[in-house]
């Protein structure tokens, strides 16, 4: 469902950040993307949300040529993706509730429609008790999950998630990776951005897509 | 016990109001649009908007009716000669022109008439007599009936040789040329204000989405279309443009209808039939009021639309380019 060909990216005038990448992610795949800090893992994946064009090569999603799409068309397909940001992007002026709630709110959905799916899930992630609390007075570890469940609530076909264990302990690291792994099963493709090598050795047999220098390099 | 200051400088948490946890919090702050002055600005210009509207309907009205006044009246001026009797000459002119088809009425000013009409200019107690002044007979048209005015030149032509007949054609001409310059310097005006109220609009509205670009990015990534995301910026502003135009044509109306108050007012003691005769009643009538009133929706219209073109175009080019 995404398929990159000889990308490359700088960001303005400076040094290629990435080079030459090329690389498929097939519907119901389950990989890490690795690679030290400042490798381009963020970038990688703005690419694949279509925040920025790249430099060069080819961008394909679900079929299409990414300088293709018209408006309506990335509209489309980022209700077809989830993502959780490196730094959560939740809006400080909602609840909790409400920015899980928001990718099926800017479509225009009758609130009364999702409510319970919405409190269905924070109670999943033990956010239960924090719903009508701001993204200002969480915790780390809540907002990291607040970011989760709004990326799951609209039940995407890729779920792109940024080091969605950074701010979490070991035990509930386990129980998110464990959530993504249900997730994988039911059919959705998973990439899961970390340099955290202790959660990937949990998780032995998944691809693993490393960053370094620019280029990539894939095991399966 | 004092509670340790680390808990009191926390901030409360558990004390939302719940009736509205669940309710629609606008998307874009209300606090993050420029709105108290954007809305006295919107307020002012609209003000100024309606003034601008409401004097050129009032000027035109006066026009209209002057012009109409105007229509139905003509003199006859009849001029002193040596050797003739100004009195007579004056008599027969009127007797002549009453016998015309078409006309109404016309009536000789005495000589004493005539100098109650100077004296104003030329000072009381004055003696016509040592003047040159000519004689004026005013004539009413019949509304009903055509009347040929060369006939009645001609008429009077013949049966004195010192007559002439003004219709007020040139004070007409004047009076036209003068009602549409104020017409058009007013729609001018209008023009000129609804573009500067645009044109603050839309830099509020950049000014809201630099300050918001963070909540638009991620209303995009989770799957907002650019209508909606127009749409949140649109609803402060057609909210601020309603409150501004309400309060400036409000204004307006006041101001129309204590101006109303004060020439009616003015209209009962001395002078007051000038200004009458200048401006009619002053009065901007219902028709006046609904010009105003749709002025103002206008306005809060103007304010949604401009905002709603702006975040469309700032959006076309939101992630044009690497950052
Ligand atoms: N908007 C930007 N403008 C300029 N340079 C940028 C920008 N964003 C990232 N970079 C640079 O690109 C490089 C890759 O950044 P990126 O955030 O993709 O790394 P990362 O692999 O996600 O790192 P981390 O593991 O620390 O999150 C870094 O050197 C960073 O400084
Ligand atoms: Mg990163």
């Amino acid at each position: 469902m995404v398929r990159f060909e000889n990308v490359g990216l700088r960001y303005g005038m400076g040094a290629e950040i990435l080079r030459d990448i090329s690389f498929d992610i097939a519907p119901r795949t389950f990989q890490f993307l690795t690679g030290p800090s400042g490798a381009g893992k963020t970038t990688l994946l703005r690419l694949i949300l279509l925040a920025m064009p790249p430099t060069r090569g080819l961008i394909t999603l679900f079929g299409k040529d990414s300088q293709e799409l018209d408006k309506a068309e990335i509209t489309a397909l980022r209700r077809k993706v989830g993502v959780v940001f490196q730094d959560f992007r939740l809006l400080d002026h909602l609840t909790t509730y409400q920015n899980v709630a928001l990718p099926l709110r800017v479509q225009e959905r009758e609130e009364s429609s999702y409510r319970a799916e919405v409190m269905e899930l924070l109670r999943w992630v033990g956010l239960g008790d924090r719903m009508h609390v701001y993204p200002p007075v969480l915790s780390g570890g809540e907002k990291q999950r607040a970011a989760i469940a709004r990326a799951l609530i609209m039940r995407p076909q890729l779920l792109l998630a940024d080091e969605p264990t950074g701010n979490v302990d070991p035990s509930l690291a386990r129980r998110l990776m464990r959530l993504f792994q249900e997730l994988h099963k039911s059919g959705t493709s998973v990439v899961i951005a970390t340099h955290d090598l202790a959660l990937m050795d949990q998780f032995d047999g998944a691809r693993r897509l490393v960053l370094g220098d620019g280029r990539l390099h894939i095991y399966d | 016990m004092n509670p340790s200051p680390d808990m009191a400088a926390r901030p409360p948490i558990e004390t939302v109001d719940l009736t509205d946890a669940w309710s629609d919090t606008p998307l874009v702050p209300a606090e993050t649009v420029a709105g108290r002055s954007l809305m006295l600005v919107i307020a002012i210009m609209t003000f100024l908007a309606a003034l601008t509207a409401g004097f050129a309907i009032v000027l035109a009205g006066a026009a209209r009716d002057w012009r109409g006044d105007v229509a139905m009246e003509m003199t006859v001026q009849v001029m002193p000669r040596t050797g003739r009797d100004l009195d007579a000459d004056a008599a027969k002119a009127a007797r002549v022109v009453a016998a015309f088809p078409g006309v109404a009425e016309a009536r000789a000013f005495t000589r004493q008439e005539s100098e109650d009409l100077l004296a104003p200019w030329l000072g009381a107690g004055l003696d016509l007599s040592q003047l040159p002044t000519p004689r004026l007979i005013a004539v009413r048209r019949d509304p009903k009936a055509q009347l040929d005015e060369i006939g009645l030149r001609a008429a009077l032509d013949a049966a004195l040789p010192n007559a002439v007949l003004d219709n007020h054609g040139a004070w007409m001409q004047r009076l036209d040329t003068m009602a549409r310059v104020v017409v058009g310097a007013a729609a001018g005006i209008f023009v000129l204000v609804l573009i500067a109220m645009a044109l603050a609009v839309s830099f509020a509205t950049r000014g809201a989405m630099a300050g918001n670009r963070e909540i638009i990015e991620a209303l995009h990534f989770v799957g907002a279309a650019d209508g909606f995301v127009a749409r949140q910026f649109q609803f402060h502003f057609l909210r601020l443009g309603l409150r501004g135009g309400a309060a400036g044509g409000g204004a307006a109306i006041l101001l129309f209808l204590v101006l109303g108050l004060l020439s009616r007012h003015w209209a009962s003691s001395a002078g007051g039939e000038q200004a009458e005769a200048l401006f009619g009643s002053f009065t901007l009538g219902w028709s006046g009021i609904a010009s105003i009133v749709l002025i103002s929706l206008g306005a809060a219209m103007l304010a949604g639309l401009v905002s709603r073109a702006i975040v469309f175009r700032a959006l076309r080019s939101f992630f044009a380019a690497p950052d």
